[in-house]
């Protein structure tokens, strides 16, 4: 069902975790759907320094979230902004069935650049 | 390692079966409808096959029939009856949580405009008597309820519901694929009872129907009048001789360890922080648990468990094809988030103490891991 890249981001997730004081939260997802991914940025001068997530779900949706933030780790805001589902699912090539968990991670990190630029709005 | 905990999905065939069915591959290969000794032999040995699952069933031999597995009995049981019966109603009652074989059986009859309650279930996993009276009316044909179900192994008192069935004149079906042989199943609990040999260390692709003499079933399959012109094909000779020889492979010996190490792995798995047991402990079938873990996902732990050698199932809609929880679990009552953390243990006459062990040791670090990377629990300790 999944690909050797999937398997491997299951076995050893990177980046799993909370950060305290971070810049910017994404949450996504719903506890009913069985997929919830939390979302954690540090902004440091435009750059994300630090990212980190925690999720409740299937391997697809814990490979994702490792994905992403990897993908987004030491990128411009601006930079990772761009970041899509279809960066994510390029590299995990998910079944089907299980593409919208690459919506959801591609979401989550677009819901804390949101969050970060509202804080610094204020 | 690897350790097969997933007996309620098939089983592994069992040595005894393998060898009494090989000669039947490349020397006993005869059609039993032919008149010569090939035939004749092949012939021989379903009637012999019939007789040892009729014992077994308590049940005449003529009132075996063989079919290609549990799917196809229960289809069988329940299209059968209702087709043969309409001129009696046009109402079928049925559980929430039976087999897709009889649910769908059941769907695919209400567009031809048969009525279908299905009964609810308690949290415990079984069915109210009380309900199953008041569902029955003058225009219900059949009752078709299963034995031991098949995710959470929750028996239902088939003697009090065969009572009311037939206080009430209704045909009674169950579907014992899971609870053949590991329970006291026979024909004075039911008018028809659907089996299966891969549950039980037998081959695949061959059950068996048990049907009380006096009840007629309208036909699936048209051809060559086989198994007392109910239903035709040219029988799986090995096939059979496999299922009859399954039949009598599991031991009360082997009944009282299955259930002394389920009941070993339910006490400690419950260990774990925020755990439960779905369904009922008392009635249950001696090779299943299945446990709810909170706040993580069932086909995470699977494939963690997987990783381990361990191979197990769940009810997570995650791991489904039409992603949606299990409805099992959604009918006694579990929340959909809950239903997603389920984890299907089911042993097998082989499982060891040993191999119980090892889960038991391998499990808790698993759910912590992923509970850590929940946002629900994240970084605590919940082991």
């Amino acid at each position: 069902m999944y690909n050797k890249k999937v398997m491997k981001c299951f076995k050893d997730p990177k980046n799993y975790g909370k950060i305290k004081n971070a810049s910017g939260i994404g949450k996504v997802g719903n506890e009913k759907c069985g997929d919830v991914m939390y979302l954690y940025i540090k902004v440091e001068k435009g750059i994300i320094k630090d990212i980190k997530w925690e999720t409740m779900g299937c391997v697809a949706a814990i490979a994702t979230s490792s994905e992403v933030t990897e993908l987004a780790k030491g990128k411009t805001i601006e930079e990772a902004k761009k970041i899509t589902r279809a960066d994510v699912s390029k590299e995990l090539d998910l079944p089907p069935i299980k593409q919208h968990c690459s919506n959801l991670a591609a979401e989550a990190l677009q819901a804390a650049i949101k969050d970060y630029e509202t804080r610094k709005r204020k | 390692m690897q350790i097969y905990l997933d007996n309620a999905a098939t089983t592994r065939v069992s040595d005894e079966v393998f060898r009494e069915m090989t000669p039947y591959f490349k020397n006993k290969y005869g059609n039993a409808s032919s008149l010569h000794d090939f035939g004749q032999e092949a012939n021989n040995s379903i009637e012999n096959a019939r007789k040892i699952i009729a014992e077994r069933l308590k049940a005449d031999i003529k009132e075996i029939i063989f079919t290609s597995g549990g799917t196809e009995s229960n289809n069988l049981a329940i299209q059968g009856t209702a087709h043969n019966y309409k001129d009696r109603g046009n109402h079928i009652v049925t559980t929430k949580f039976e087999h897709p074989s009889v649910l769908e059986t059941c769907k695919s009859l209400e567009k031809e405009g048969f009525n279908v309650t299905y009964l609810s279930l308690n949290k415990e996993g079984l069915i109210s008597l009380e309900e199953l009276k008041k569902a029955i009316t003058n225009k219900t044909i059949i009752v078709t309820i299963m034995h031991a179900n098949n995710e959470i192994g929750t028996i239902q008192d088939l003697k009090e519901i065969y009572k009311i069935c037939k206080e009430k004149g209704v045909i009674f079906h169950t579907d014992a694929v899971q609870s053949f042989s590991k329970t006291d199943i026979n024909s004075e609990m039911a008018d028809l009872i659907s089996i299966s040999a891969h549950k039980i260390h037998g081959p695949k692709g061959i059950g068996a129907l048990y049907i009380k003499k006096g009840i007629h079933l309208k036909k699936l399959f048209h051809g060559g009048k086989h198994e007392f012109n109910v239903r035709s094909g040219t029988e799986n000779v090995p096939a059979i001789v496999g299922l009859a020889r399954a039949t009598t492979l599991i031991t009360k010996k082997d009944i009282e360890k299955m259930i002394k190490l389920r009941d070993k792995l339910i006490k400690e798995t419950l260990k774990i922080k925020d755990t439960w047991l779905n369904g009922t402990k008392e009635k249950r079938l001696c090779n299943n648990a299945n446990i709810s873990f909170k706040y993580i996902e069932g086909e995470s732990i699977l494939l963690r468990l997987n990783e381990k050698g361990i191979a197990v199932s769940t009810g997570s809609a995650c791991a489904a094809k039409e992603l949606k929880p299990s409805h099992v679990l959604l009918s006694i009552g579990l929340k959909a988030e809950d239903a997603h953390g389920s984890i299907r243990f089911s042993l097998s006459k082989y499982t060891t103490e040993k191999e119980i062990n090892y889960v038991l040791k391998q499990l808790p670090p698993i759910i912590n891991q992923l509970r850590e990377m929940s946002p629900f629990k994240g970084g605590e300790n919940n082991v």
